[in-house]
């Protein structure tokens, strides 16, 4: 698989990662090297493809009870942001409305 | 509206939990705290941190499940949907994408006199975001992280909803089931209920599927039904000017009653969904299924049924007494009241009920819709109502006197006695009183009575309102009815 | 200079006979790594309240007897798991400021049982290499030879024990990250079953791969870290609810009778003869003892570092998503608005390696080629886990070489992303089929370079594994480098 340097970006967008146009074109070849050789699993013959959930031998899935904890006080939850403002995180203007 | 085409809708409803816990950790599922004090390393998406399921969140899918009759599945999984956004603290949210909770069931709605199914395509489980905040924040914005992880049921019906009424009865009946079950609060308000629409027209008579449009943001059931109004305005438009309709993401505005271009379909973000590798799938026992089965409550459906084979209420008014429980508490409260009051009249309670019905459904809706309050904290007791129904059953008032009590109790604060005897109301159904009214009527208008008698029955409204005015208002308007027309000898 | 102890019940021993304090032992430690790690750079941080802790420990020892073997033990932990307190970087300029707020859950269990946490130690950023050249905080030398690599990813935590600068340590392994450097390094590592031990507090690389395991001298030890460290804890939901006790049943057992697999594809022609004659000695070792070993296949495991590559960089991609400047973190400041936010902090705050994990994982999931890729993978890994099964129904555990080769230089392979990958070849299927394995010091090549002996077993056979590792451990003897030399040698 020969990734092009327009896949790059667009992957790149994808994973919120800005390159240099010097980065997109070695990661496309280096990344094309990488799936080349992943490719190889194409060769392989495969059984067909079952549902991957569990197979229910394990019973039934323990769960948590519904029981409160006391939260992280807001000043040590904001403790490692690089920036707040009063009780919120800050972060620079949102432009898009909704998502 | 236009009548070539035909809207297709179907909704997508997010409902969250009435747990105590988030979905995922154990910080408090509460609204209204202050700013990112419902947090944990969990919920703040720290490096390291897993999730843990919790076990309400699922019993209450399974309950919402049972009461809208879709399948519980006894397997399912947890996926991650990825996009970045600041309210999203670890660039993925929890969901269930392949394998969902619940699939099928249907939701019962009035579609104007008949009644339609609406199926539902599948319910799943997964965790709310935070909130970002700009208003009055310069170059910046807020993020509180309070709402991230709180449990949401995200419901998904089938394309089946063909008019903007029967969407918002959809939606009230949804509500409704998810209070009764325990579910949900459903409080718009807050945000605990809300609801995106998938819309498209096709042309009268046919059944392929137009390009359809999501429309986002519409937080009360008057938005929901004014943006599928102008939705369809809209795409009839450009449907009859030979353009094709774009299948995109629209905003609903409450200030402009307008939608507009959110993202298009180009723009459409690639979630690069996969199992979620934290959380095993999802196993549940068939005995909890049932064990939840049996607990289940007597569901809207099945009361509306009892209500109308047991006392005669009409089904499209019981369906409106038990929108909300609080509303039709207050009704049985005031029958109850009602029901002694007419054994102690010896007059039949049915009689009762039905004029309890109406005047709840039309005074006492009226006002509740007109102060956007629940009728709770409205002013009067349930007693009250049902002493001032009782006058009009016995006579003693007229209906267009009650309505004028109930008015004044609620402007002024006061109990229904208090206003009667003040404002001296009573109802006159004295055939001596009327007839004198009646006679003195007759007497100040011989043209009209005149033109009645030569066969124009229009008069005949206009002296009956003569003799209602001189008894300000206290005329039994049935008695007056007959004795002018036996007056008038017609 | 020898440690003040060697292994866990020469500790035990010394400190109970009050031979030494457990203020003088950590005080031995924290000085043996001020006095070596500035030439091997195995801790990226360390613990500037360890003395005060051992003080408080000796009190309370003057009272009551010590709880736990564990009591007043110096670890290392690896800088990608949580100790509060301490800065947790995994490596990486992003989290150059992370301060957990609370204990990893093996963190917490050391730390109940007394244990003394000495540092966190160095690692490839994210745990995504194999050489721990990947660290944005600086190199790690073997101390072998130090113009070698320890292998990576965790690098610091292999040399802090090979280099007596820690008694024992934590890493975690998602494709060979214990076993590889342990082999490189000449100790021994364990990577527990999948669902083994809580990762509550181990920063993700690969969820469904990644598990916690220990660096010891001595398989014992490595049992008795494996007794402490085992269960649920109610944070891990993959954690599986296993006895943890049938661990210490299995190692008291025979290797006699055992029957042990050799799969053919792990002998192939990619590996060193040096490697290759330390193994066929070490087998013999353990056919001396009475184990039966025997040819098997395992034919799909070649296709493991493909499936390994795709599986391990789409959860990476995932996982790694949550850095984005706004809770924690390096934020750049180059940003007028919110996406720019994001991709300049990702940009500037990630290494090249980890870049590339998640565009190569980014891709694999996205629309349009993860049925190629992504679940194409899965299936195979599916494939891997079955042959494996049915493997251990003919043989109680398989025998390999952990590595193709001894060490290899510095900078060998750093420009070369799939040579790099291809040194796991060996390891990743036990990560991809969930399974316990171990690498335990073999003898070393004619040079001097540490060989490691990998033994693979079904699901929860730690203890068995241990057991066979013990048994080579006797045979081959405890070897250290003779660290402060550019040239390694043997030191019995
Ligand atoms: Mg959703
Ligand atoms: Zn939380």
């Amino acid at each position: 698989m020969q990734l092009t340097r327009e896949q790059v970006t667009h992957v790149a967008r994808l994973a919120s990662l800005s390159l240099t146009p010097e980065e997109e074109v070695h990661f496309a070849g280096e990344l094309s090297h990488i799936l080349d050789y992943v490719e190889s699993l194409n060769r392989l013959k495969l059984p067909p493809p079952g549902l991957n959930v569990g197979d229910g031998e394990q019973g039934p899935t323990p769960l948590r009870d519904d029981t409160p904890r006391p939260s992280t006080p807001v000043d040590l939850a904001l403790t490692n942001a690089p920036d707040h403002s009063g009780q919120f995180f800050r972060v620079p203007r949102i432009l898009e409305e909704g998502r | 509206m236009s009548t070539d085409f035909e809207m297709v809708v179907g909704l997508e409803v997010h409902s969250q939990l009435l747990t105590r816990t988030k979905l995922f950790c154990r910080c408090e599922n509460r609204f209204g705290a202050l700013p990112n004090t419902l947090v944990c390393p969990v919920c703040l998406g720290h490096p390291g941190v897993l999730p843990v399921l919790n076990r309400e969140a699922v019993r209450l899918g399974i309950r919402l499940g049972l009461a809208l009759g879709c399948t519980v599945h006894a397997h399912s999984v947890f996926d991650r949907k990825h996009y970045f956004y600041p309210d999203l603290p670890k660039g993925y949210q929890i969901s269930q994408y392949t394998h969902p909770l619940l699939t099928g069931g249907v939701l019962t709605v009035r579609s104007g006199e008949g009644l339609r199914e609406i199926r539902l395509h599948r319910i799943h489980m997964e965790e709310d975001a935070g909130k970002n905040l700009h208003a009055g924040i310069r170059d910046a914005s807020h993020v509180d992280l309070n709402r991230a992880g709180v449990p949401l049921l995200e419901i998904v019906s089938e394309p089946d909803i063909r008019t903007p009424e029967e969407a918002v009865d959809y939606l009230k009946k949804l509500r409704q089931i998810l209070r009764a079950v325990g579910v949900s609060d459903g409080n718009m308000e807050e945000g605990s209920f809300r609801c995106d629409a998938n819309i498209s027209l096709r042309p009268n008579g046919t059944s392929a599927f137009g390009t359809k449009v999501e429309i986002k943001n519409m937080n009360s059931f008057r938005f929901v039904q004014k943006a599928l109004v102008y939705e369809y305005e809209r795409q009839a438009s450009l449907l009859q000017r030979g353009e094709r309709v774009v299948s995109e993401t629209r905003l609903f505005d409450s200030s402009t009653g307008k939608t507009s271009t959110m993202r298009s379909k180009e723009e459409a973000l690639d979630y690069r969904y996969f199992p979620e590798p934290d959380l095993p799938p999802l196993v549940i026992d068939s005995r909890w299924v049932q064990e939840e089965r049996d607990r289940l409550p007597e569901l809207p459906q099945e009361r509306v049924r009892k209500l109308s084979e047991e006392m005669g209420i009409r089904e499209p008014d019981a369906e409106v007494l038990l929108l909300e429980e609080d509303f039709f508490r207050y009704f049985e409260e005031a029958r109850q009241e009602l029901s002694a009051l007419a054994r102690a009249g010896s007059w039949p309670e049915a009689q009762g009920t039905s004029r309890l019905v109406s005047f709840l459904l039309s005074e006492v809706l009226r006002e509740w819709n007109r102060k956007g309050v629940p009728v709770l904290s409205g002013e009067l007791r349930p007693g009250e109502i049902a002493y001032l129904v009782a006058q009009v059953v016995e006579e003693r008032l007229s209906l267009n006197q009650a309505k004028e009590v109930y008015a004044l109790c609620v402007e002024e604060l006061r109990s229904p006695k208090t206003v009667i005897r003040e404002k001296n109301l009573s109802q006159e159904s004295g055939e001596e009183k009327l007839g004198e009214w009646i006679g003195e009527v007759l007497a100040e208008n011989p043209a009209e009575v005149q033109s009645y008698r030569e066969g124009k029955d229009r008069v005949f409204g206009f002296l009956v309102g003569q003799v209602m005015k001189k008894s300000a208002g206290k005329a039994h308007p049935q008695k007056a009815n007959r004795l002018l027309k036996d007056a008038l000898g017609r | 200079m020898t440690p003040l102890f060697d292994g866990l019940a020469a500790f035990c021993r010394g400190r109970d006979s009050r031979q030494f304090s457990i203020e003088e032992a950590t005080r031995d430690y924290l000085s043996r790594i001020e006095r070596e790690d500035p030439e091997l750079g195995a801790f990226l941080s360390t613990n500037s309240n360890a003395v005060n802790r051992a003080r408080q420990l000796d009190n309370r020892m003057a009272r009551n007897p010590a709880p736990s073997p564990f009591y007043g033990y110096p670890v290392a932990i690896k800088d990608n798991l949580h100790v509060a307190g301490l800065p947790t970087t995994c490596a990486s300029r992003m989290l150059a400021n992370f301060r957990p707020l609370e204990n990893a859950t093996v963190v917490e269990r050391l730390l109940q049982s007394g244990a003394i946490v000495l540092g966190k130690t160095n690692m490839d950023e994210f745990a995504m290499g194999s050489s721990t050249e990947n660290s944005a905080m600086g190199v790690t030398r073997n101390p072998w030879d130090l113009r070698r690599v320890p292998g990576g990813s965790s690098g610091g935590s292999a040399v802090a024990v090979a280099a007596d600068l820690a008694p024992m340590a934590l890493g975690s392994d998602t494709g060979g990250s214990i076993r590889q450097p342990a082999a490189f390094c000449g100790v021994l590592g364990l990577k527990p079953t999948y669902g083994r031990i809580s990762r509550y507090g181990l920063v993700a690389f690969s969820s469904s791969l990644d598990q916690i395991g220990p660096f010891a001298r001595r398989a014992e030890d490595a049992l008795q870290m494996m007794l402490l460290l085992s269960g649920p804890d109610g944070r891990d939901m993959t954690v599986a609810s296993r006895d943890p006790a049938e661990m210490e049943r299995d190692f008291r057992a025979d290797v006699r009778g055992k029957v042990i697999g050799l799969p053919e594809e792990f002998f192939g022609d990619g590996l060193d003869p040096d490697v290759r004659a330390s193994l066929d000695r070490a087998r013999e070792v353990l056919s001396g003892e009475g184990a039966v070993f025997r040819p098997i296949r395992l034919p799909s495991a070649q296709y493991g570092i493909n499936v390994y590559y795709l599986i391990a960089t789409s959860e990476a991609a995932s996982n790694l998503s949550r850095y984005d400047g706004v809770r924690y973190g390096y934020r750049s400041l180059k940003s007028k608005n919110i996406r720019d936010m994001y991709t300049h902090t990702r940009q500037e705050g990630f290494g090249p390696e980890v870049k590339r994990r998640i565009l190569l994982g980014t891709f694999a999931l996205s629309a349009g080629y993860q049925d190629q890729y992504y679940r194409k993978a899965q299936q195979v890994q599916s494939l891997i886990r079955e042959e494996f099964d049915r493997a251990f129904h003919e043989v109680d555990m398989i025998f390999a070489p952990t590595t193709p080769t001894p060490p290899f230089l510095f900078g060998e392979k750093v420009s070369d992303p799939l040579a790099m990958y291809l040194s796991d070849i060996y390891t990743i299927s036990a990560n991809l089929a969930g399974l316990p394995a171990l690498s335990a010091p073999s003898w070393p090549t004619p040079s001097g370079l540490p060989v490691g002996v990998q033994l693979i077993g079904p699901a929860w056979s730690e203890g068995r594994l241990l057991r066979s590792a013990a048994i080579l451990e006797e045979a081959v003897g405890i070897r250290r480098p003779s660290v402060g030399t550019t040239r390694g040698g043997e030191a019995a």
